[in-house]
């Protein structure tokens, strides 16, 4: 088990140097400089030169990529082009509130959608199950930037129930995080749901009733246990569905988040802030990849994982 | 009579479906003494293993329901409990082996747990007791190295050990009437012949009651003291197991006993398959149900349907549904085992089915049953 | 004695057997039909497409041309509920630069389809051509496929397109057709792979049956293997995975335009409908209201399509 963790982990260092390239060519991949871009106000040759030296983007790509990889070894990320300092502390000051909000908004669409998904399994065909059946299906269809425009409007607007935009405090981040784990939350109704129903069909569900055990023993003790195992795959997607919803709910509300941050540099075509944005969300993606395949052994007797 | 451990009366188990209402098990009746064994034979399809979860209640509602009849056991009837009660015999009074073991373990528990559940449950154990007699069950169904193997979890044991898994688990809390429904189908050969060996031991050294429930008439001949014969979700022939070997009275069990091989048979005979389909259970035939694929057929059959009777020639508690062998009937004198009916009959049948509307890719799906 | 099933049976029996004859795909076209969802989706989504075709028809008004005086109007039904700020020229009403939003409507959900349909024609050429060769020839093919879906799923979808797009954006292609063809790119890089991925499994799990040997037996070639046997057996999962990568599709344009890397101003889309309109919102919110909504009817009809369209391929799948 160890030894396969640490294995899982190792694989993490080339995956991230591909990214890392791909991402690299990508940026550079367009001709001329970061600097000369700007349609509306030219910047002076001479200006564009000494900012392409000081940022060392006058050198060829290979030579700039070896820096880059020699630099990020160090711990090092770059210097922002737009803001002039290093982006390891732009990222830094941003990543507090991403986290929070991410991990915020995670634990509220495991505590609802969990158990939204037995009842509507439990109860199918009900009006309890079609309830949560649409809402998984509006959930996992409309994008989160339009259902927040609908609460902003409901919310903010009219009732005036929650400040629209801003971070910090309670009443600030209700709206963000509530908007930011329906699409995850709607997701994982759905795979509960199904996985529920798959589970409760099987005949050891009925070796359990046969043996006089308790409905709620029988549900929790025998189907979730084994409905848990295809629940746990959503950890994958659900962090990514996170990190995406985040760039768009940041930029909404405005809070201030690495989320944000990648919208602007974005914009900006700011590399560096690209560059380092994007490892650090790969990052996030295989870790949190290599979880699901170790919960996949802890929950199912059936795998081993060496 | 002594007083009977379970009674079966007017039993009647429906399924609710798009299609109509499917008269799984339609009005069956039988009981069965405390320390018995009964064999329950048919097709697939009949009713015999939607009977055995009615009596457990475990069919499920939608779209099943038991719509009429009462199942007295031990002096109590299963159907008028509330689902408390029902639990509280569940596994303590009436336990079931199911057909398949690969399926019918959960494979995220381990063997412990799924035994001893049952026993913390019914028998009030706390863990170390019922982990105890968790390893002397499993001794006692012939798991080798119990004592080891108890913490391990079900896709670690081969299916015949997973079906003595479920006979240990069965058996956990000493109940009166253990259900086993197709025990061995899904074994191997050899290994049924262990399992069945085994039920039949535990069954006479444990002095429970047993229901067993089968397609193949070679399976209960030596397990059971009676057999009852179900087609088409009814009752149709009753007697104890010699003397159905001897003297069936019903032509669906000649076509159940021809189509098994014997050995002590002459070597002419042949094994002949019952032609036609079995019958449909949402619309099935207004007459006696096997009618339709019976060789010895008369206007009678198709018109009304026979009760299940005392038959003359045989054992005072023999009893058939036919019109052909009770009092009076065509079939009185025929010995079935030279008589194969009339043949042209046989070949109508035949034509029966092929002009039925063709299946789309012929052999893409397999053609409609003609044997067992 | 010539009747031993009943006609009653008979015809049951028959019914029941003539069902299965149906063929598959007429068969899965009256489950279709059966899900109400479905043809609900079907419904909207054809009203959507006359809409868009004949947008320049229908549209009251040049979708970019500004009336300053006429700003921020508000849907005429408001002046029932006491709105001062209607006009009858403008059915629902303006945006803040004075654009009349029916026509903008129209035209951006007509680039809502075109972006919706060309990527994922796109996405369905290419995934299924190399996902079949990768299936069927193994090999090279084969192992660029795996490494490259690899490295892709390393990304979540939405952040690769973003990428790309914004990369793309400021070379001389990104101005072609209002950023369109960038954001045709965009999807079509990241989503093939999937559909790739997909298509050769199928492949893998098909190429050994007995009519594929069969084929083979009789010297057919692999060109002729592949696209008269192994296609059709394909087809439904194809099928399903396609009619979700529309919806799909729709939506990221949705996204990028909303953070503003998506269709450049001042072509019309759902998208930077929202956005613009974003700015004014606290106040008149009917410029984000009214694209939010169309772009929710619009996905949720697909995603019904899409639903029912799985429900009816496979049956059995049905969640």
């Amino acid at each position: 088990m160890l030894r396969y963790v640490i294995r899982r982990l190792l694989l993490i260092i080339p995956t991230m140097f591909f990214v890392a390239l791909i991402t690299f060519t990508l940026a550079h991949a367009t001709p001329g400089s970061p600097f000369d871009r700007n349609e509306n106000k030219p910047l002076p040759q001479a200006t564009i030169d000494r900012l392409n030296r000081y940022y060392g983007v006058d050198q060829p790509i290979p030579v700039q990529f070896v820096t880059y990889i020699g630099n990020l070894l160090r711990g090092d990320l770059g210097l922002s082009f737009t803001k002039g300092r290093p982006v390891a502390d732009i990222i830094g000051q941003g990543i507090g509130t991403s986290a929070q909000l991410g991990v915020q908004a995670l634990l509220l669409a495991l505590a609802f959608s969990i158990p939204l998904g037995i009842i509507s399994a439990l109860k199918q065909n009900t009006a309890a199950d079609y309830v949560s059946l649409m809402f998984a299906t509006v959930g996992t269809t409309i994008p989160s930037f339009v259902i927040a425009i609908f609460l902003i409007y409901i919310f903010g607007v009219t009732l005036r129930f929650f400040p629209i935009t801003g971070w910090g405090t309670w009443q600030n981040e209700v709206m963000p995080t509530v908007v930011l784990a329906l699409g995850p939350g709607a997701f994982l109704t759905r795979i509960t749901r199904a996985s529920m129903l798959e589970a409760i069909k099987q005949d050891y569900v009925r070796t359990a009733r046969g043996k006089g055990l308790s409905e709620r023993v029988v549900v929790v003790g025998h189907v979730l246990k084994n409905a848990l195992i295809p629940i746990a795959t959503i950890i994958g997607p659900a962090t990514a569905a996170l990190i995406t919803g985040s760039f768009v709910i940041e930029s909404l509300f405005n809070v201030p988040g690495v989320g944000r941050l990648f919208v602007i540099s974005i914009e900006q075509r700011d590399y560096p802030t690209i560059m380092s944005t994007t490892m650090l969300y790969a990052f996030l993606i295989m870790i949190a990849n290599i979880t699901v395949d170790i919960l996949y052994g802890v929950l199912d007797p059936r795998i081993k994982v060496a | 009579m002594a007083q009977q451990l379970l009674e079966v009366t007017d039993l009647h188990t429906q399924f609710f479906t798009r299609d109509g209402v499917v008269r799984a098990v339609d009005g069956v009746t039988f009981e069965v003494a405390a320390g018995e064994t009964l064999g329950i034979v048919g097709e697939s399809g009949c009713g015999k293993s939607v009977t055995a979860l009615s009596l457990m209640r475990l069919i499920p509602v939608p779209p099943g329901k038991i719509v009429k009849g009462s199942i007295m056991f031990d002096g109590a009837d299963v159907l008028k409990m509330d689902d408390d009660e029902v639990r509280g015999i569940r596994g303590n009074n009436i336990a079931m082996i199911f057909q398949d073991p690969m399926t019918s373990l959960n494979p995220v528990l381990t063997i412990s747990r799924q035994i001893s559940e049952a026993l913390e449950l019914h028998l009030k154990m706390d863990k170390s007791e019922a982990r105890k007699r968790t390893i002397e069950l499993l001794d006692l169904v012939g798991i080798p190295s119990a004592k080891k193997r108890v913490d391990d979890y079900p896709h670690q044991f081969s299916g015949g050990m997973r079906q003595r898994v479920m006979i240990a688990m069965a058996l956990s809390c000493n109940p009166k009437l253990i259900l086993a429904d197709e025990p061995t189908t899904a074994l191997d050969v050899t290994i049924q012949a262990q399992i069945l060996d085994l039920l039949k031991n535990l069954a006479r050294e444990f002095r429970t009651a047993f229901i067993l429930i089968t397609h193949d008439l070679g399976v209960v001949a030596g397990m059971t003291q009676r057999i009852h014969v179900m087609y088409g979700g009814k009752i149709v022939e009753k007697a104890d197991t010699a003397e159905l070997f001897a003297n069936p009275k019903m032509p669906y069990t000649w076509g159940l006993l021809r189509s098994i091989p014997r050995l002590d048979e002459r070597r002419k005979a042949k094994l002949v398959p019952i032609e036609g389909l079995p019958p449909d259970l949402i619309a099935p035939p207004p007459g006696c149900r096997f009618e339709p694929r019976c060789q010895y057929r008369r206007e009678i059959c198709r018109e009304k349907e026979p009760e299940l009777e005392h038959i003359p020639n045989s054992k005072p508690d023999h009893e058939a549904r036919c019109w052909g062998t009770q009092q009076g009937g065509w079939l009185v004198d025929t010995d079935w085992h030279k008589e194969v009916g009339d043949t042209r009959v046989i070949e109508e049948i035949k034509q029966e089915v092929a002009q039925l509307p063709p299946e789309p890719k012929p052999g893409d799906v397999p053609p409609p049953p003609t044997a067992i | 004695m010539a009747t031993t099933l009943t006609t009653e049976q008979r015809r049951s029996i028959g019914s029941r057997l003539e069902r299965k004859q149906r063929s598959l795909w007429g068969d899965a076209l009256r489950r279709l039909l059966r899900n109400r969802a479905a043809v609900v989706g079907l419904a909207v989504i054809g009203f959507a497409a006359f809409v868009a075709v004949f947008a320049g028809v229908l549209a009251p008004y040049d979708p970019i041309a500004q009336d300053p005086p006429k700003q921020l109007m508000e849907p005429i039904w408001t002046k029932a509920f006491g709105g001062k700020y209607t006009d009858p020229a403008f059915l629902l009403g303006s945006d803040a630069l004075g654009r009349d939003m029916l026509s903008r409507l129209m035209y951006g959900s007509r680039i809502g389809l075109v972006v919706g349909f060309v990527p994922v024609t796109i996405i369905f050429f290419i995934g299924m051509s190399v996902g079949m060769l990768a299936g069927y020839l193994g090999g090279w093919v084969d192992n660029f496929l795996m490494r490259l879906t690899d490295v892709i799923y390393a990304f979540p979808d939405l952040l690769f397109v973003i990428i790309i797009v914004a990369m793309l954006r400021s070379t001389s292609a990104g101005d072609v057709m209002g950023g369109l063809l960038v954001i045709f790119v965009g999807i079509a890089v990241v989503n093939w792979v999937g559909l790739a991925r997909l298509v050769r499994g199928q492949v893998l799990s098909i190429k050994h049956r007995e009519f594929v040997e069969a084929a083979r037996a009789v010297g057919a070639s692999p060109i002729w293997i592949m696209t008269r046997h192994i296609f059709p057996n394909i087809l439904a999962p194809v099928i399903v995975s396609v009619a979700f990568a529309i919806p799909g599709a729709l939506l990221t344009e949705a996204t990028l335009s909303f953070i503003g890397i998506g269709i450049k101003p001042p072509t019309p889309s759902l998208g930077t409908m929202i956005a613009d309109g974003f700015v004014v919102f606290s106040t008149t919110p009917w410029p984000v209201l009214l694209p939010a909504l169309c772009i929710s009817v619009l996905l949720l009809a697909f995603t019904f399509v899409g639903d029912g369209l799985r429900d009816a391929l496979d049956p059995r799948s049905s969640t």
